[in-house]
């Protein structure tokens, strides 16, 4: 049984069918009349929109927080009342079948042009529908476009599936048409930040925990709260689990069906956009009239979409054990309360179990073990001055052996049966920068495409983040006893734990699975006291050390820039920048090797995690060393040495 | 049958004592107890006026001559399948004897997929020799003697005193399966009686269990495996005398080992009651209400044990527990009565109490109310409970359960009323689109006089209507309080054909009725699939019980455990389950059933640790030497 939650290879996934194909066959017009009749929660009969609006004003939840608030501020409740229906009907849906069909005729088309293919797994729709059923549902796809979630509601539609109700951020108000448009077809929408605004709090979580609880409809929203600019996962943002959650622990419902969503993207249609975006390039604000600039996406081939709904994880199941229900026995349970220790940290745990959940079904293309092999083939040849790129032979040779890799590991690849039919002869590399005029706009213009190029390589990250960890470990630890190892790998672990999705307190876990897939590979050898890496084993090891070159690079840099360059006054907001300036420099110098740690997200990354860790704190907004301690000398020094060692 | 009362206005006690004698007992022939010459000589009663004769006496000191000794309630009662594979309920003492069921034997096939081709018969009679041989304290048996007080080590009398009603209990007895039984039993006559058994048992350090009912469903009877001790059951049934009605102060000073059913019918024929009537009263006793926190069907007009009792005494190994005087209420620190109720025969055996008694009800009405739903069924108790205006009893019975009650309906012997029947659903269903599969029913009983009666249940059904509810009969109301008195025979045709199941009990907030309703049938439902039952089970609910901030949930549980290896392991993981799910939920571990040694496990969350702390010490003080080693509670 343990071997078998170790081995990912063991894992069973469910086989695609492209949903395109029928539309390509058969009117769009007629697809988009057809006679919609979704299965409901134990045959409830759909709420409209108004009904669902007034149970929530009337709800003892918002009833509490209304007098509340009235008290405190000594407005008349009336007032407040009006300011709860004001924030209602600014968040509200309004999900009407109309604006479903007219999405689905225009999306119909609009995929056409754009994908070659929309695979589904038809047995997750079926469990999916099974599940609607049963208990209230919440969906939890993976977010990396725009497109995430009219996608969703396409799909669901096709298969006659109720249609979700998606939380939203706010930006899309801003598309004044676009953003009616989207409320029509089931988005509600939530402002971005409202930290203290305990009114606005209530009346968003009661909306959604009332749709919730009586099954009206999936509720649809992204853990990981943004799209990743980068491919990889986000950590994930707890505050709407929590309160999806919280129908089940105050036992409101009997159980609650979490289903995690994955999306993959053969070629995300922001691509481009992410990667200016990180280099500092600010993102377009959301309008209609840019949506239409942007139309000329329209003429290029974006490849396939995978979409593979996930095993639907209960709730309850997952609570079992881990939080004892009867806190809410001692207190009416419509008074909001913070939750308690022990409900944070299950939400937590949760949140990164569905993050992972959402990885392991990420569907990869060739693209990402290409991409892969040819940045680091990039590296090298940077380093040694060369522009040489790779010959086709090699890389199709390389490819096959990493492939080899990715399926012991347990990655879901999707590899087709005749490879590399749209590779030019010669050499590939990745592509080259148009002629410009200062070296600095030419490094960023190679950064783009570099950048780019990692946002593909970063699709299949979370494969060998663990045994990748463990070869950097092996790299850095003094020797090759076996407890030197863990704590190198348990300290590298928890500085990237921003980074990429590490569960909370699963290091051992980690470790383990690390080790388990390094010794089925034959790439290690563990003995009572120690690890070595065989004869073999030191490509694999040497490929997944340079895999996390790059990010160890990038947590070096802002380190040294704050050892080094950090002024007394640097804002949060001036860090980015001035890091950046800082690394240009270093880069043009030739004393850095990786482009990649231009990354705005990386520089982020690492200054959240060296807060989290106490090496530089944060006072008035202001970032600073942490007063010379031991601790956080030592944190900046093992940093900067751990990454020159590898 | 309560309607008939509406004849007689101003109707004379005896006739309204007939039909309550009917209502409740009406069955009652008393056999002749053959042995009451022995004790006549013993205990005078301290007051000879209102001093009961023997003659009504129900409970006989070997209670397997009138009573099953592996099952539920009287041998000559009993359901079974005719010839003709019809239900069919045996005996003359209730109602529903000797009638026919038609609807029984489809319900039992369409709930369980039960089929009469595949019995599981009960092993027919006691094998004495698989009875455990008793181990006799020798010197406590002698000194036993000397005192005169009748007792016994039949192997018999020994099992009947092993067990209560708990599901496991009874399959064990059904496979003639024994495990430690009491090693005598001893049948005291009177409180005197008492303090001589228990000062001897102190002596000679032997194990007591008070035995009263013996209608416990907490595992409290079980004899712990683990007692070296000689184990003596304490029968309190030959204490069952009324000693005085004290008609200017309204209270009545009974002897605790008096069952419900001879309790009310003697001060029936006094025109007196005490309304106390839990659904075992043909067979639970007064001590044992005391001894658990009982709870009646009527709590409403006369309130719950606590609220009835007004003097206890207690024999403890310490001495006798009592209080001076019989002030209505008292503030002398805290209420000793209440180290009593709930002991649960950890702390002593109660011999005597002084309980409140009302002048018997003018008029009695059934009624019933059908619901669109059970949610709004719950709405509308609410309501009534907000009003404070309940009636005597109000229960409100789920759809399965009000699907049970249809099939329970005896042959209707005239065509005339199956025709009224059938218009009645049709009104329901067709006429007022309740869903069959939804609706719930209410049923009611008021009690008073005649006119605030009418005047009060008009109030109710009032109330009833803003909530989508319809009167739907004396007749449906009745019956489904008759269901409460056959349901625990009914267990016993279940266990003929491979269905076993029990109910289960909790009080809880009114915000979180539906809640728990919902949650802890949909537990069961699950924990008997993860469990492999091949089945699906019964999972049904009734409130049962309003109050002014809760109400008292009972679920009903059972099912098909064909293909299933250990069955009644099965039924205990789930039954655990739906424990945990109810406490989950803002359940409390009991509303009346008790804790026994079934529910011991959750007493440290209920009630924190300094209460276990609180309760110990008050065992250690009372019974250093564990004299009462049933060890129920703690």
């Amino acid at each position: 049984d343990k071997i078998r939650a170790l081995d990912p290879m063991l894992k069973k996934r469910d086989d695609f069918e492209d949903m395109l194909e029928e539309r390509r066959n058969s009117s769009d017009l007629r697809y988009a009349l057809r006679c919609y009749t979704p299965v409901l929660y134990k045959g409830l009969a759909p709420c409209k929109a108004s009904m669902l609006k007034s149970m929530v004003l009337q709800s003892d939840q918002l009833h509490h927080v209304i007098g509340q608030v009235s008290r405190e501020t000594g407005r008349a409740a009336d007032d407040v009342q009006e300011e709860a229906s004001a924030i209602l009907e600014e968040m509200a849906h309004c999900l009407q079948l109309s604006t479903v069909r007219f999405f689905a005729f225009t999306l119909s088309k609009v995929f056409k042009t754009l994908f070659r293919s929309i695979c589904v797994n038809e047995e997750g729709i079926q469990r999916l529908q099974q599940a609607i059923q049963e208990h209230p549902v919440v969906l939890l796809p993976s977010h990396r476009s725009y497109m995430d979630f009219l996608l969703m509601s396409y799909i669901l539609y096709t298969y006659d599936i109720a249609l979700p109700v998606i939380a939203a951020g706010m930006d899309f108000m801003g598309m004044k048409f676009v953003g009616e448009m989207l409320r029509m077809s089931g988005a509600f929408f939530i402002r971005r930040s409202f930290g203290g605004d305990k009114l606005y709090w209530s009346v968003f979580s009661e909306y959604v925990k009332t749709m919730l609880k009586n099954g009206f409809a999936p509720v649809e929203f992204f853990l990981e709260g943004t799209r990743s600019r980068t491919s990889k996962s986000l950590t994930p943002k707890l505050g709407l689990l929590n309160i999806v959650m919280d129908p089940y622990l105050k036992g409101e419902v009997y159980d609650i069906n979490v289903v995690p969503v994955s999306i993959s993207y053969e070629r995300i249609l922001e691509e481009a956009l992410y990667a200016r975006e990180m280099l500092g390039v600010p993102k377009p604000k959301e309008s209609t009239s840019g949506l239409f600039k942007a139309r000329k996406v329209l003429s290029e081939d974006y490849g396939s979409i995978h979409v593979y709904f996930g095993q639907p994880v209960s709730v309850r199941s997952l609570a079992q054990g881990r939080v004892n229900r009867c806190q809410f026995n001692l207190v009416p349970r419509h008074i909001p309360r913070r939750p308690s220790e022990e409900i944070q940290s299950f939400v937590n745990d949760s949140a990164y179990r569905l993050v992972r959940a959402q990885e392991e079904n990420m569907v990869l293309k060739p693209w990402v073990l290409l991409a892969s092999l040819l940045l680091q083939n990039h590296h090298q040849d940077q380093t040694a001055g060369q522009k040489r790129g790779m010959v086709l032979e090699e890389l199709t040779a390389q490819a096959v052996w990493l492939r080899d890799m990715f399926r012991e590991y347990g990655a879901f690849l999707h590899w087709p049966v005749v490879l590399l039919d749209i590779c030019v002869g010669g050499q590939v590399k990745p592509g080259e920068p148009h002629s410009t005029v200062t070296p600095e706009e030419e490094l960023l213009s190679q950064a783009v495409i570099v950048l780019s190029c990692a946002s593909y390589r970063n699709q299949g990250l979370h494969v060998f983040l663990r045994p990748a960890l463990l070869a950097s470990a092996i790299n850095a630890a003094s020797s090759n006893l076996k407890q030197e190892v863990f704590n190198s790998f348990s300290f590298l672990r928890n500085m990237f734990s921003n980074e990429f999705i590490l569960c909370p307190g699963a290091t051992v876990q980690d470790f383990e699975e690390a080790c388990y897939l390094l010794v089925k590979t034959g790439a290690l050898q563990v003995t009572q006291q120690e690890l070595l890496v065989t004869e073999r084993g030191q490509r694999t090891v040497a490929f997944l050390t340079s895999m996390l070159d790059p990010f160890l690079q990038g947590y070096q840099v802002v380190c040294r820039f704050l050892c080094e360059e950090a002024t007394e006054n640097l804002t949060e907001k001036q860090f980015v920048p001035a890091v950046r300036k800082f690394i240009i420099k270093h880069l043009l110098a030739g004393r850095l090797r990786y482009t990649e740690v231009l990354s705005s997200d990386l520089q982020k990354n690492s200054l959240a995690a060296l807060l989290r860790l106490g090496a530089v704190q944060k006072i008035k907004g202001r970032i600073k060393l942490s007063k010379v301690t031991y601790s956080s000398v030592f944190l900046l020094r093992t940093c900067v040495n751990l990454t020159y060692n590898c | 049958m309560a309607s008939n009362s509406s004849g007689g206005g101003s109707s004379d006690r005896q006739r309204i004592a007939q039909q309550r004698l009917r209502i409740i007992a009406g069955h009652l022939q008393g056999p002749v107890d053959g042995d009451s010459a022995i004790l006549a000589a013993e205990c005078k009663a301290q007051g000879s006026k209102t001093d009961v004769c023997r003659e009504g006496k129900t409970v006989p000191r070997r209670r397997q001559e009138i009573m099953k000794w592996n099952g539920w309630g009287y041998s000559d009662s009993k359901f079974l399948f005719n010839k003709k594979g019809q239900a069919e309920f045996t005996g003359k003492r209730y109602r529903l004897s000797g009638m026919i069921i038609p609807g029984l034997k489809d319900w039992m096939e369409g709930t369980f997929g039960a089929n009469l081709q595949h019995k599981t018969p009960a092993t027919p009679l006691l094998t004495s020799s698989a009875v455990q041989p008793a181990t006799l304290n020798k010197a406590f048996l002698e000194e036993l003697k000397s005192t005169g007080i009748p007792f016994s080590h039949d192997a018999e009398d020994r099992v009947f005193r092993a067990h209560g009603h708990c599901l496991h209990e009874i399959f064990a007895l059904r496979e003639g399966k024994f495990g430690r039984v009491p090693d005598m039993v001893v049948w005291p006559n009177c409180h005197n009686d008492v303090v001589k058994i228990v000062e001897l048992a102190c002596k000679h350090n032997v194990c007591v269990i008070p035995y009263g009912g013996g209608t416990s469903v907490s595992s409290a009877l079980e004899c712990p495996p683990e007692e070296t001790r000689s184990i003596v059951s304490l029968d309190t049934s030959q204490m069952n005398r009324i000693l005085w009605i004290d008609e200017k102060n309204l209270t009545a000073h009974v002897e605790a080992g008096i069952v419900g059913q001879d309790l009310e019918r003697l001060l029936n024929e006094s025109g007196y009651c005490t309304g106390h009537e839990p659904d075992s009263m043909e067979f639970s006793s007064l001590g044992g209400w005391v001894a658990t926190r009982a709870s009646g069907m009527k709590k409403n007009i006369y309130g719950n044990i606590e609220d009835l009792v007004i003097h206890i005494r207690m024999v403890t190994p310490r001495g006798v527990i009592e209080k001076s005087c019989q002030g209505p209420r008292m503030s002398t620190g805290p209420d000793i009565h209440h180290f009593i109720m709930g002991s649960e025969g950890t702390l002593g055996v109660v011999t005597e109490v002084t309980m409140k008694i009302r002048p018997m009800p003018e008029y009695q009405k059934y009624g019933s109310v059908v619901f669109p739903n059970f949610e709004q069924g719950v709405a509308c108790l609410r309501e009534v409970a907000k009003q404070r205006c309940a009636p005597a009893s109000i229960r409100l019975m789920d759809n399965e359960q009000f699907k049970f009650g249809h099939a329970l309906k005896p042959q209707v012997s005239s065509i005339f009323t199956s025709f009224l029947d059938g218009l009645k659903t049709f009104y329901i269903t067709k006429f007022k689109g309740f869903d069959p599969n939804r609706l719930c029913v209410a049923t009611l009983l008021f009690e008073g006089d005649r006119e605030k009666v009418l005047q009060h249940e008009k109030q109710v059904y009032d109330i009833a209507a803003k909530f989508g509810g319809l009167a739907a009969g004396e007749d449906n109301g009745q019956r489904g309080y008759m269901l409460t008195f056959v349901i625990a025979y009914l267990r016993d045709l279940g266990m003929d054909y491979y269905v076993i199941g029990e109910s289960f009990e909790t009080s809880v907030p009114w915000d979180r009725v539906l809640d728990i309703c919902r949650n802890v049938k949909a537990r069961i439902i699950q924990e008997c699939k993860d469990k492999g039952v091949q089945f699906p089970p019964l999972s049904t609910c009734r409130v049962t019980q309003t109050y002014d901030t809760g109400a008292c949930v009972y679920f009903y549980f059972a099912f098909n455990y064909r293909g299933l290896s250990d069955p009644v392991h099965v039924y205990e993981q789930v039954e655990h389950a739906a424990r945990e799910e109810i406490l989950a939920n803002g359940g409390s571990l009991s509303h009346h059933h008790g804790v026994g040694k079934l529910r011991k496990e959750w007493m440290r969350d209920t009630v924190s640790n300094v209460g276990v702390g609180m309760l110990k010490s008050v065992k250690d003080y009372v019974d250093p030497d564990n004299i009462f080693g049933n060890r129920n509670l703690l």
